[in-house]
């Protein structure tokens, strides 16, 4: 790095750094352009963070992959297998399937690095997931980011492909009956079905072709692509800065936050290390996708619960709901499986990547934003998302219904039809309830800027009345009423979120209070309302 | 035998549950391999003097069978029973110990001659040995009721009593006999290539069970060699028959060899999480991965 080069010196650097630093900028003269970016300011959240989990993942991919092209060989060449693994031996496979199972049996690190690699590839695209989540729910894709969002999406759809080809390249039983379906959805578009098929393949299926091919997707067009649209992200991200919430000295035009050097560098390249901490004992501890479980492919053989990866789930859940409807138009047959496999996956990115303008169109919003909505003050958009949530999960459940089904002694044809009619009655229903808990958050946050905060104290009114004192947030109009108006910030729901400005709850896992001076605002408080002349204005506060 | 469970289907099996949660079948069927392991192997199918008592038994099942004959209307029924009865290996004691249980535990179900009962349970006469041992040391039966599948639970009879009663129902019209010796001295690789193309459609790839449809399912495989063997043999209830002629002695050795090999292993990534495939992995990325993560955003958050 020439990090150096953006500090604040300005005699001649005396440390060795620093003349490595000074070499440096007096031949490629970095140092003002990236002492503008060093000292970009990032808002902080703890919900900024997610995408950064996909980031990291990535990185974590792309080194324990290049580990595993070092020992995989995608060749489909009929071998006898003759390694560790003596339930396989003598065993007829492919030279893929062979050479996976010697990276899991055979190279040194080999297996602990495969687990890194589809662990992470699971949690590349679960923090996408939640990431796009987080941009959806605070409004972060709406004017000037909708081109960011797009990326985003092209990145998920490249990462479930990506996973795709990588879950189909060990040639075990499972990915053999992976590829086998994915030949069959290709079969069932109409008129072009069997050449898209012949073209992908090579030959019937599965042909000699297809791991090749998918090994050069995996390991280089994908990766590729996928580095290049992160990049893209993370530039567009730069230019346009990052949105933050609202509040104080927080506005459309004012940012505030770490500066990327060294603060905001520092953290980010700690919870680096955090995330690929965490996905290395995740590897350790917990195997995931054990080929030689699974035997060689053969098309002649199935296992029951023959899964995808869970990112392609849902696509699994919607063809086991779909009714077996086949259609025959023009002497050509529309297989039922399209329906499920490509119509709706194409509608449903369609209208993900449609929605900040249909959502500008509908609202009539042109305007430029920089801040975040809290999910709360967007109702309709929260309802929608939960609707989505609800619909994808119904659709993710159907797709391991048999595990549920036996786990939980439900009959699979039951668990069929909760799926068919909970993809209709769920989202509705889902859209209602979130609806009106967004309404009643706003209320309560409009309720506590009104009428102050409950303090817990009870008082006797000379009339016999009881009422609980309320601690108002800011100054009060004649009516006890708070000047303060609904912003879409945070409201202090509780007597000790009142101590200090900013973030008053210290400390993660027992907060941190400043008692002392919790009690004496206490104190002032019941002062302030014992001496209040009005007593209308105080019944006006009685909840 | 697969004629006798149609019959069973038709008994409009009641379509509701066992209340049994997976939890309780899990201890059962640990507590039956266990109790199936403390069983001495020597005593697989004990044997006695051939000759003693074979002209009663053999005149016992020749009259039963013309019974079963007259009510079936199967001819050939007449030369499997009769070539069967003479390999028989137990003990006229045996099948007395074996006729006393069946009065008392079974009878209400299967008829008084086996000849079953209608709406209860299917006719015994036929099925052999090793169907019986199966579903009476698994124990399957005695049923509780009609579902849409008996489910697996204690055994009711001990493995002495289990073997006594299928050596009953063995004098009563032959059938498919228990195996003899060690089962477990197959392939283990050929095993599960053959485990893989017959088994795992149903059992799924690790014998770990799968649900069929309205409310069937192929239970998790936790069964002794003999059980495993006997009920390839046999089939049961939506389970098909292996007959020898589609699987040789040979080759269901080397799925027995399989199976327990698979179990005996260990996991060499970590752990197992149910050997269930994907679905699992999916749970843990999103339970342990994003919800770990999200705990240390919020750590990380709070600290700035």
């Amino acid at each position: 790095m020439t990090a150096p080069t953006a500090t604040q010196r300005r005699k001649a650097p005396s440390t060795p750094i620093g003349k490595a630093g000074t070499w440096v900028d007096e031949r490629l003269s970095p140092a003002t352009g990236l002492r503008k970016q060093l000292n970009k300011v990032f808002p902080d959240h703890w919900s900024f963070m997610m995408g950064e989990i996909a980031l990291y993942s990535f990185i974590i991919l792309l080194l324990s992959g290049t580990y595993l092209t070092f020992f995989f060989d995608s060749s489909m060449t009929e071998v006898q297998y003759d390694g560790s693994y003596t339930p396989l031996r003598g065993i007829e496979m492919t030279r893929a399937y062979a050479s996976t199972l010697d990276i899991s049996f055979d190279v040194r690190g080999g297996l602990i690095v495969r687990q890194i690699h589809h662990w992470a590839a699971l949690l590349f695209v679960a923090a996408m997931i939640i990431h796009m989540f987080r941009v959806f729910f605070t409004g972060a894709y709406r004017k000037p980011r909708e081109i960011n969002w797009l990326i985003g999406l092209g990145l998920i759809t490249m990462g479930l492909v990506e996973g795709f080809a990588g879950y189909s390249l060990p040639d075990d039983l499972l990915s053999g009956t992976g590829l086998r379906i994915a030949h069959a959805i290709m079969l069932s578009l109409p008129v072009i079905g069997t050449w898209v098929a012949f073209l992908i393949f090579g030959a019937e299926f599965p042909g000699t072709e297809i791991l090749g091919r998918l090994y050069i997707v995996h390991v280089l067009l994908i990766p590729a692509l996928l580095a290049a649209l992160i990049g893209a992200h993370m530039a567009l991200l730069i230019k346009q800065k990052h949105t933050q919430f609202a509040g104080p000295g927080r506005t459309e035009d004012t940012v505030q936050g770490e500066r990327l050097y060294p603060l905001y560098a520092a953290k980010a390249g700690g919870f680096f290390f955090l995330v690929f901490g965490f996905v290395a004992a995740l590897s350790g501890l917990v195997q995931i996708n054990p080929i030689w479980l699974y035997g060689p492919y053969k098309p002649s053989q199935v296992s029951a619960g023959s899964q995808p990866d869970f990112y392609i789930g849902f696509l699994d859940g919607s063809t086991r709901l779909f009714p077996p409807w086949e259609i025959r138009l023009f002497e050509h047959t529309i297989p039922p499986l399209m329906w499920p496999t490509l119509v709706l996956p194409g509608i449903l990115f369609t209208l993900a990547g449609a929605y900040p303008f249909i959502e500008a169109k509908m609202t009539k919003d042109k305007a430029h934003h920089n801040l975040l909505q809290r999910p709360r003050d967007a109702p309709v958009r929260t309802g929608l998302g939960a609707m989505a949530i609800s619909f994808y999960m119904v659709l993710l459940l159907s797709g391991g219904n048999d595990l549920i089904a036996y786990a939980f002694d439900i009959s699979l044809n039951a668990m069929t039809w909760a799926g068919r009619i909970g993809v209709f009655v769920l989202p509705p229903l889902a859209y209602l309830i979130t609806y009106r808990i967004c309404l009643g958050l706003q209320r309560h946050d409009r309720e506590v800027l009104d009428h102050g905060l409950e303090t817990g104290i009870i008082r006797r009114l000379p009339s016999g009345e009881f009422i609980e004192v309320h601690q108002p947030l800011g100054p009060v109009d004649d009516h006890g009423h708070s000047v303060l108006q609904y912003a879409g910030a945070p409201v202090p729901k509780k007597m000790n979120k009142l101590g200090q400005p900013g973030r008053t709850l210290r400390g993660f896992f027992s907060p941190v209070k400043e008692k002392a001076e919790l009690q004496a605002r206490m104190d002032a408080a019941i002062e302030a309302e014992s001496h209040d002349p009005e007593p209308k204005a105080l019944s006006s506060r009685v909840d | 035998m697969t004629d006798e469970f149609d019959d069973d289907l038709d008994f409009s099996p009641a379509i509701e549950r066992a209340a049994a949660t997976s939890e309780t079948a899990r201890r059962t069927r640990v507590a039956a391999s266990k109790r199936a392991a403390t069983r001495p192997t020597g005593t697989a199918g004990s044997k006695a003097p051939k000759a003693r008592g074979r002209w009663r038994r053999r005149l016992a099942s020749s009259v039963i069978l013309g019974a079963a004959l007259v009510g079936s209307g199967l001819g050939y029924g007449l030369f499997s029973s009769a070539s069967s009865a003479d390999e028989t290996a137990s003990s006229a004691d045996d099948i007395e110990a074996g006729r006393i249980l069946f009065t008392t535990s079974c009878i209400a179900c299967h008829g008084a001659n086996l000849e079953g009962v209608k709406n209860r349970g299917p006719s015994l006469i036929g099925i052999g040995s090793a169907a019986t041992y199966f579903q009476v040391s698994t124990g399957r039966m005695p049923a509780m009721r009609q579902e849409a599948q008996i489910p697996e639970k204690d055994p009711k009879f001990t493995d002495e009593e289990s073997r006594q009663l299928a050596a009953y129902v063995q004098s009563n019209g032959g059938g498919n006999e228990l195996p003899e010796g060690n089962l477990r001295d197959g392939d283990v690789a050929e095993g599960g290539e053959l485990f893989r193309l017959n088994c795992a459609s149903c059992h799924n790839f690790a014998g770990k069970g799968a649900p069929l449809s309205a409310g069937a399912y192929a239970p998790a495989i936790n069964a002794t060699d003999e059980q495993i063997y006997a009920v390839m043999l046999s089939g049961a209830q939506n389970m098909p028959t292996f007959s020898d002629n589609q699987l040789t002695p040979a080759q269901k050795r080397s799925i027995v060899s399989y199976i327990q090999s698979l179990k005996a292993s260990n996991d060499p990534g970590g752990a197992a999480i149910g050997r269930a495939g994907p679905v699992p992995e999916g749970l843990v990325i999103f339970i342990v991965g994003i919800g770990g993560l999200m705990g240390v955003i919020l750590w990380i958050g709070a600290k700035s």
